[in-house]
């Protein structure tokens, strides 16, 4: 291994950018002449619009334009689409309501825009913004997905009788109702999966510009995906066309999938600066960010798993709705359908699974794909639930687990998914051997000295990632095909540019993509660059999300460097002259075989230019190559974290006092890169187990919306982490990697709240598990306890 | 519009600003000085830490005209030219930032723990010192460790930085 090479920690290119203030985010870019936008959104969750008064607004200082939802509808702009197209059980296609990115005649959740002043400062905007008048017919507002298919909730689309956009089921509903009812236990749970608000650090923003000379447009805009908004605004919106529109996406404050989706703002920011001839900006506060940025999870299950005497898992059986907000996101269909219900069956050999999932409409913002994204559900289901059978049952549940592992590969589960390797005996025993787990009740045994109730939690994950092949994906539903693009770029002086159609917004691709291509190429990490986010040097490419950077974007990369090699020969034949098929490419030196001629890669890179050693009828000048790859199936990154806490039974309150992780992530990169995604992910579970959820009152509004109010995880609420890995090569790519980026969250989640029920003695708990809820379920405990 | 004339890494400036400015505001919009970062509206995030005087402050929780006479530190002017200042080298060093948006103002913040708490920092000091500044991608692990690297690499008796890898 080199000491810039696949698997070397090698610190990260884009840091001294960062670290010294000159990142380039939306925000810190100023367009000459730029005005400023301002959005009015309704305080009511649900209401008609019956008049929108601008004349105050559009007379205030600085104004340039007051725009409503009626002139938006005047200008026949498409709607806001949800690219993922999921089936009823009866085959009727998903109730997919218009989705206008100004709306004219009702508002559908509390925040959502209805007008945008432009004026010449911020701080004229907000003033103006202020004086528009909007006359509102508030509406009976549903919030909770458990209540919108009831006859009283208020219907919020013609298109969705009782709210619901599809019933959606997977697996065999008679095997399993079979298997149920032979089972020696089921252990039965209710579970709410709950809502998040994504909170990158840096809110959304967008500059649009029009140039009047070209008929063209540029975006900046935060996004994970340039090339899918560019698609999304010019082909269903069609606010600019594929070709006259330019999306950049400069540096951007993380995503985790809040940064994926199509959003109203960039849309009504093209519209407008087409309209007052200048370029636009808005920038989120952080209270449009809690009300305007998708949510994620907003689940409620029940879920019924069925043993053999053995302790086989015989049967699972799940009922989900999910909320998707007042409109449908750009994915949100596929989250509570194809990245979720196909990863219940974890780790285990389940021979019988049915899932049934609704899908509704409420008066909340959209609800679409936060990190990990349906996998984080599936993962709390089926490792609570087993969690639960292993208590029920009396089986110690590490064991109980490692009964139900999936041993052979490739492994077909029952609901769509061949899982192609993995070893989850190996992640678990290393994982129960860092963490100490023998030693556990020791510890449970000097803490309870204390006064403190010591529990363990284990949470054995499986995740899909790098969502492809497309063909597959398309047969599921999907919209656009899920392959990813590189061009390699060779210069005469030997530098290389790679252009990716991923997207870094916190991974490190700089760094992790420059050090696959330095080792490749065998040049200078150094000469190395990569270019990413941007529409016009990269042709098309689907952004990252869904872990699937490395597997997939990097595996187009090696693609493109493969074609890179062989026009290379080509070249190195004619200047050493020899025949093609004598010339090795090793350590960034082309040789003729058997002597010691040879020439460096620069040399090459600089004749293929000049190309004075070769006629044109014989070979092409220069050397830059693009691939497309498209992979061969789902990756699945797998693990086991172990997680201890303490709590106070006085107070409710709990501390993590350990975590370990051993995660199966295929070939790793960069470990530094990989472990501080783990770190990452295992705080964003941890926030949901432990504080997160935005709360909705029942007329709608979000009674949470600020980060005063909204918990996130801070430094104290979180132990030195203990990570580690174990390797099973992705067999489905040509580097044999898996992903890293969501396990963290996907595991989580479930890990904490076993560790909290272990220690409280109660399965009655839901996240998040704030101490107020823990000390209430320990009163209720310490009540049943007294009647029986 | 009232001026307000303060230093701002070490070089002085007069700038007009409405009354309602915030210290974020002139050092963004009007100095253009765009490392410090805002990421909410209510104080909460810490991505706006800036030095006034010498201490740790919210730039988002002071008016621009509450900084007259006063002398403001920001990420651009920790360290001269291209050079890192040991805390920057150290978030470096052990990849204490992802997206990098939290970061100056972490670093900031850190600086200022060094100067009220020293340079033999702890763990759980670290922590409770970082009450203010919000990171939604790390974890912290890897700041916490990057705080205690940085905080010895800033006492007077450290060694010299090693050449970087």
């Amino acid at each position: 291994m080199s000491a810039t090479g696949l698997g070397a920690s090698v610190r990260r290119k884009e840091d001294f950018r960062f670290v010294t203030g000159r990142g380039q985010y939306t925000d810190d870019i100023a367009r000459p002449g730029q005005a400023r936008a301002v959005f009015v959104r309704s305080p009511h969750a649900h209401a008609t619009i019956n008049r929108v008064g601008t004349s105050a607004a559009a007379a205030m200082p600085g104004v340039l334009a007051v725009l409503t939802g009626a002139e938006f509808a005047a200008d026949k702009l498409g709607s806001l689409i949800c690219g993922w197209m999921v089936h009823s059980k009866d085959g009727s296609p998903m109730k997919m309501a218009p989705h206008p990115a100004l709306v004219a005649g009702k508002v559908c959740y509390a925040g959502e825009p209805v007008a945008v002043v432009i004026a010449e400062s911020l701080a004229q905007a907000r003033d103006a913004a202020e004086k528009v008048a909007v006359d509102y017919g508030a509406l009976p507002a549903v919030v909770d997905p458990a209540m919108a298919q009831s006859a009283d909730a208020p219907q919020i689309h013609e298109i969705a009788t009782r709210n619901t956009i599809f019933e959606w089921h997977l697996g065999d509903a008679q095997a399993t109702e079979t298997a149920l009812r032979g089972a020696r236990h089921v252990t039965r749970l209710d579970l709410r999966n709950n809502r998040l608000a994504p909170n990158a650090v840096e809110p959304r923003a967008a500059i649009a510009e029009y140039d009047a000379g070209t008929d063209g447009f540029t975006l900046w805009n935060t996004t994970q995906n340039p090339h899918v908004a560019r698609l999304v605004l010019s082909a269903f919106v069609g606010v600019a066309p594929e070709h006259k529109l330019r999306v950049i996406a400069p540096d951007v404050g993380g995503g985790f999938g809040s940064k994926i989706f199509i959003y109203p703002e960039e849309v009504i920011c093209l519209w407008a600066a087409k309209k007052v001839r200048r370029p636009v900006k808005w920038v989120a506060d952080r209270t449009e960010a809690f009300l305007a940025d998708a949510h994620g999870r907003d689940h409620v299950t029940h879920a019924e798993m069925g043993f053999d005497a053995k302790g086989k898992i015989i049967g699972l059986r799940v009922k989900t709705i999910a909320n998707l907000g007042g409109y449908m996101s750009t994915f949100s269909s596929s989250i509570p359908t194809y990245l979720y219900a196909t990863l219940l069956s974890g780790q285990y050999a389940i021979p019988s699974i049915y899932c049934e999932v609704d899908a509704v409409y409420t008066n909340t913002v959209p609800v679409d794909a936060y990190r990990g994204a349906g996998r984080p559900e599936a993962t709390y289901v089926v490792e609570r639930l087993i969690e639960v059978a292993a208590r029920e049952m009396g089986i110690d549940p590490a064991e109980l687990r490692r009964r139900n592992f999936i041993k052979a590969f490739p492994h077909q589960t029952p609901v769509i998914m061949t899982y192609d390797c993995g070893d989850y005996g190996a992640s678990l025993d290393k994982a129960l051997e860092l963490a100490g787990y023998k030693s556990f009740s020791e510890r449970k045994r000097e803490a309870s000295r204390r006064g403190k109730l010591r529990g363990i939690g284990l949470s054995t994950y499986i995740e899909a990632c790098g969502i492809a092949p497309s063909q597959a994906v398309g047969s599921l539903g999907a919209g656009v095909g899920l392959w990813e693009s590189a061009e390699v770029r060779v210069n005469p002086t030997g530098t290389v540019e790679v252009l990716t159609g991923c997207h870094s917004h916190g991974q490190g691709h700089e760094t992790t993509f420059a050090q696959f291509v330095a080792e490749r190429l065998g040049i200078p990490i150094e000469n190395v660059a990569i270019v990413h986010g941007d529409t016009d040097k990269v042709q098309f490419g689907m952004g990252t999300y869904g872990s699937r950077s490395g597997a997939v974007g990097m595996s187009a990369v090696a693609k493109a460097l493969d074609k890179v090699e062989a026009k290379a020969k080509k070249v190195a034949a004619h200047l050493l002259e020899a025949s093609e098929a004598d010339i090795v490419f090793k350590d960034g030196k082309f040789t003729v075989t058997g002597t010691d001629k040879s020439a460096a890669f620069g040399e090459v890179a600089l004749n293929a230019y000049i190309a004075h050693k070769f006629s044109g009828s014989e070979l092409e000048p220069g050397l830059k190559e693009g691939a497309f790859y498209d992979p061969t199936n789902f990756t699945f990154p797998a693990g086991c974290h172990v997680c201890e806490v303490e709590v106070d039974p006085e107070i409710g309150e709990t501390r993590i006092v350990s975590w370990t992780a051993v995660d199966d992530f295929g070939v790793v990169v960069n470990p530094m890169i990989v472990e501080g995604q783990v770190h990452g992910g295992i705080a964003q579970g941890v926030g949901q187990a432990l504080m997160e959820r935005a709360v909705y009152d029942e007329t709608g509004q979000l009674v949470n919306g600020s980060l005063s109010d909204y918990v996130l995880p801070r430094a104290e609420d979180l132990p030195p982490l203990v990570v580690d890995t174990t390797v099973t090569p992705c067999p489905s790519n040509p580097l044999g990697i898996k992903g890293c980026g969501e396990a963290g969250a996907i595991a989580s989640p479930a890990a904490v709240m076993n560790a909290i029920t272990d220690a409280i003695g109660t399965e009655d708990l839901a996240m998040p598990a704030t101490p107020q809820a823990v000390w209430a379920a320990l009163q209720r405990t310490t009540r049943r306890a007294a009647a029986e | 519009m009232p001026a307000v004339s303060l230093t701002v890494n070490g070089k002085p400036v007069r700038v007009e600003v409405e009354p309602r400015t915030l210290l974020v505001q002139l050092l963004r919009d009007n100095l253009r000085l765009t490392g410090t970062h805002v990421g909410c509206d209510t104080s909460q995030c810490g991505a706006c830490v800036v030095h006034v005087d010498g201490k740790a402050v919210k730039s988002c929780t002071m008016l621009a005209v509450q900084a007259e006479g006063a002398d403001v530190l920001t990420i651009e002017g920790l360290a001269p030219g291209d050079a890192l200042h040991p805390m920057q080298e150290a978030f470096r060093q052990n990849h204490g930032l992802q997206c990098g948006y939290c970061t100056p103002g972490m670093i900031m913040t850190a600086v200022d723990i060094v100067r009220r708490k020293g340079f033999d920092l702890d763990d759980r000091t670290i922590r409770e010192e970082l009450d203010g500044n919000l990171c939604r991608c790390t974890g912290y692990h890897n700041i916490v460790k990057s705080i205690a690297a940085g905080a010895r690499a800033m006492a007077p008796d450290a060694p010299m930085p090693q050449a970087a890898e």
